[in-house]
């Protein structure tokens, strides 16, 4: 076995740690601990998938009518996007296991220059979401006429469904601190009345509870009427993808750090453990976007 | 090179054949270890020696205990007496805040395998390190940055919420200081994974060949199952915290029920990861138990394979229980029996260690040396706390005491009289390997008999109260009870001075204690097949394996004041050349 180095001996290569016996060993071990790695990213990821699964069950008719908002051909197209960027990775990996510098760093290049274009395709989303005020929580103003979706129709709510609970959310009672940090202190008796309304199910229909008098329907002609709690769908799916999309910038990072490596000339047919690795969490990072997308996007 | 005097002062490289001469050990200068060599701050903060780590560790953790110490010292000083007038509930808030989360995330959980998985884990294995000994650092760093950022808010606004930071009123109370909190907590729950995933592959990859699984000393298998649960545990604490910090700057609502949210899954979020947090804090300090039980016994540890399955099956089934810190919370009653009856499937395997603990005293030839204190003591204190874990697990009794006194005194029994008391043990017996010098066994004791009175004074009087309703969590009571609330405080402050007393004389023993021989206990685990401080790369060859409960291979040897390996004294040796 020879390396670019050529200093190599068989007793200890120099990129083997004085803590490990054989080359074998230190990355078996670095396997060991990235796929534990792995382990807890999906327990952290699945904490949010348990909550969407408690919300979905809990009002799926938001999440019906609020992915009409997302634009399914975008999330294609990124699913995609990641797709072909995990095929450059695995590629990259057999590129440095055969000892190929050259294909291993256009590899590398190429899973970069994909995870760029999805995080471009989700600045867009973004930014869609920003211009129609489909944020989170008490930011949530959706002016639906100018709503993008796939179909490039507003939502409309289907034929047959009486007005009941479903009442245009202009304005969401203020809680006690406003959405910034650091929080302002809550004013004097709008806490208590909001408080009172304590809706675990929504507003009975028909009936407006006191205190959420901003929550009667306006008489004067309006866009498409949306669920209420409709602004939970887009809680979620800020965290979900925004996470997720934290996840990629790291892997980023690190991918430039292996690139670096790479034209360094570090990686061999007998020492390509950290692109293995690497290419572990990138995969995993693409599996949770597979989860997302047909979950977020795919709602039926 | 050997002189015939030996050197007054540590001189470094002056051979280490010196200590084991006849007599000459009180004098001996230590030869080159760990300590000594690199010097420099630099090398020390940017070491990837586990030991090194280890004790940065220690510093920092004992740091932490110190602040969580006096806001302990605070509460106890406001309950001291019944007060006329009603100011300084908001104070109290958060003193009992501050002491709970700095307790709970900046000792407990990172304590014991901080400190003495880092240090003991790779010698037992006779390993040169952990692993992963840059991600043994960085834990450290994520460590104090977490904890920087935990204390700080303190500065900049307050947090009164309880360490249970439970919503709705965390995410809209106007105190500041949450967020910081919570995050820093969040960076702490990130160490503690990459630790976790460290020690579990160094288990699996660095053993030697000849240590098999069902060889390991029972503290490996101990650090092994905390490992498992923070890994699994923490990265939900990760995303509750999250969420938390989220919903409180951006109001997502998702634990806002105004906004279609749900209060309570906080709370589910945040116990899933909690209720496995106790026993990342227990399993550590049972594992030093069983190892303290049988050196002090020089007894054969009883029962070796159901200590060891029992810790892997604390770690799998506590993560079934979390739903007993919810019983009033409004789940449903089928859930609660569910959990309740879950939680008594949990004590059985402590129940185990317990009883073959007993098992390995009978016909011990027992020393009662200070680390065996701690050890006996933790059976009796673990013994109430356990017991009146399970008064809690028992639905109608819990409906009474939920929130109360009674609650209070259960955990401090378990994580303190428990764990804190392991911990001390565990120092006490390692402390000889880690500094290579010798405590003094007099103030030993007598630090623990007060602290041990101190304890038990502290926290009994606390049951009593709770079974009278007192409820937790209050600046204030009323006089009727002022006997048990005063004894408390008593007690208290009696605990606080013995641990000081421990503090001084482990101080004075770093420059005065006599020095250490390489295996002072007569331990028959791997550790102590190197010197006292262990050099830098551990030994010099990987030593023997053998069982590690088998201490007929041992003899004590006058000359060096400490244990060595029976008619084998070339074997000894060798590793000291």
């Amino acid at each position: 076995m020879t390396s670019d180095k050529g200093q190599m001996t068989k007793d200890h290569p120099p990129f083997l740690a004085h803590q490990f016996d054989t080359p074998e060993q230190q990355f078996r071990a670095g396997k060991l601990g990235m796929w534990l790695f792995l382990c807890t990213e999906i327990l952290m990821f699945s904490g949010l998938f348990c909550a969407y699964a408690v919300y979905r069950h809990n009002h799926p008719e938001v999440f019906v009518r609020a992915a009409e908002f997302l634009n399914w051909k975008l999330g294609a197209l990124n699913t995609v996007v990641l797709i072909c960027s995990s095929l450059t990775m695995a590629w990259a990996v057999h590129s440095a296991h055969c000892n190929q510098q050259r294909r291993l760093k256009v590899m590398l290049g190429l899973t970069l220059f994909l995870a760029f274009g999805f995080l471009g395709v989700k600045a867009i989303e973004y930014h869609d979401k920003w211009k129609h005020h489909l944020l989170p929580g008490v930011r949530f103003k959706p002016e639906l006429d100018h709503a993008a979706s796939s179909t490039g129709v507003s939502p409309v709510p289907p034929a047959g469904e009486t007005s009941g609970d479903r009442q245009p959310i202009s304005k969401l009672p203020e809680i006690g601190v406003s959405p910034r940090w650091p929080a302002q202190p809550r004013k004097d008796g709008e806490g208590q009345a909001a408080q009172k309304a304590g809706p675990w199910n929504g507003p009975a229909p028909g009936k407006v509870p006191e205190g959420l008098a901003e929550f009667a329907p306006r008489h004067a002609p309006g866009p498409a009427k949306l669920p209420s709690y409709t602004h939970i769908f887009f809680g979620i799916y800020f965290v979900m993808t925004g996470l997720h999309g934290l996840h990629v910038l790291a892997g980023m990072v690190v991918i430039c750090w292996l690139l670096s490596r790479a034209r360094r000339g570090d990686f061999s047919s007998a020492y390509y453990a950290p692109v293995d690795l690497v290419g572990l969490y990138w995969h995993f990072v693409d599996i949770v976007w597979i989860y997302l997308f047909p979950l977020l996007y795919l709602v039926r | 090179m050997a002189s015939n005097t030996p050197a007054p002062l540590p001189a470094g490289g002056s051979g280490m054949g010196e200590e084991r001469r006849p007599g000459s050990y009180a004098q001996a200068a230590p030869a080159e270890s760990y300590l000594s060599s690199p010097v420099g701050l630099r090398s020390w903060l940017l070491t990837l020696d586990h030991k090194r780590i280890a004790l940065l560790y220690m510093l920092t953790v004992m740091a932490a205990f110190a602040v969580g110490g006096a806001m302990a010292m605070v509460i106890r000083a406001y309950l001291l007496v019944p007060k006329k007038d009603m100011g300084g509930a908001d104070a109290y808030n958060q003193f009992f805040t501050l002491h709970g989360t700095i307790m709970i995330f900046l000792f407990v959980i990172p304590g014991m395998p901080g400190i003495f998985g880092n240090f003991v884990l790779p010698l037992m294995l006779g390993a040169k390190d952990l692993a992963f000994p840059r991600l043994n650092l960085l834990s450290w760093y994520l460590y104090v940055a977490g904890s920087l950022l935990a204390v700080l808010s303190i500065a900049v606004g307050g947090v009164d919420t309880g360490w249970t930071f439970y919503t709705p009123y965390s995410t809209t109370t106007a105190m500041t200081g949450v967020v910081p909190m919570v995050l820093g907590a969040f960076i702490i729950g990130m160490s503690s994974i990459l630790t976790g995933v460290n020690f579990i592959a160094t288990i699996h990859m660095l053993r030697p060949p000849q240590m098999t699984w069902f060889k390991m000393p029972l503290f490996l298998w101990a650090i092994y199952a905390t490992s498992l649960i923070q890994v699994l545990a923490t990265p939900v604490l990760g995303i509750t915290l999250l969420l938390l910090t989220v919903e409180r700057v951006f109001g997502i609502g998702i634990f806002d029920s105004r906004l279609g949210g749900d209060p309570v899954l906080f709370q589910h979020f945040f116990w899933f990861y909690s209720h496995p947090a106790v026993y990342i804090m227990i399993l550590p300090a049972m594992g030093v138990i069983s190892e303290l039980i049988s050196v002090f016994s020089r007894k054969h540890i009883f029962g070796y394979h159901f200590i060891a399955y029992s810790s892997v099956a604390i770690a799998l089934v506590g993560f079934l229980v979390w739903g007993h810190h919810m019983f009033t919370s409004g789940q449903s009653k089928f859930l609660g029996m569910l959990f309740s009856l879950l939680s008594f499937a949990v004590a059985i395997p402590s129940a185990v260690k317990t009883f073959n603990w007993l098992a390995t005293l009978y016909k011990g030839s027992i020393g009662l040396q200070t680390p065996m204190c701690y050890a006996l003591s933790f059976i009796f204190n673990f013994g109430i706390g356990g017991l009146t874990g399970l008064f809690l697990a028992t639905l109608p009794v819990d409906i009474h005491c939920h929130d109360t006194y009674f609650v209070v005194a259960h955990f401090h029994y378990v994580i303190m009289g428990g764990t804190v008391f392991a911990l001390l043990g565990a120092l006490h017996y390692w402390w000889p390997k880690m500094f290579g010098r010798m405590y003094d066994e007099f103030w030993g004791r007598i630090a623990f008999f007060i602290v041990f009175v101190g304890f038990n004074l502290t926290f009994f009087p606390q049951f009593i109260l709770g079974t009278k309703g007192v409820p937790r969590r209050t600046y204030n009571y009323l006089p009727e009870y002022r006997f048990y609330h005063t004894e408390s405080s008593i007690g208290a402050f009696l605990l606080g001075t013995g641990l000081c007393i421990v503090a001084v004389y482990l101080l004075h023993s770093l420059f005065r204690g006599r020095r250490a021989p390489a295996n002072p206990w007569g331990a028959a685990t791997l550790e102590w097949q190197c010197p006292s401080p262990p050099p830098t790369h551990n030994f010099e060859r990987p030593p023997p394996v053998g069982d590690p409960y088998d201490f007929s291979g041992l003899e004590y040897d006058r000359a060096s004041g400490g244990f060595v390996m029976k008619a084998a004294e070339n074997r000894a040796t060798d590793e000291h050349r």
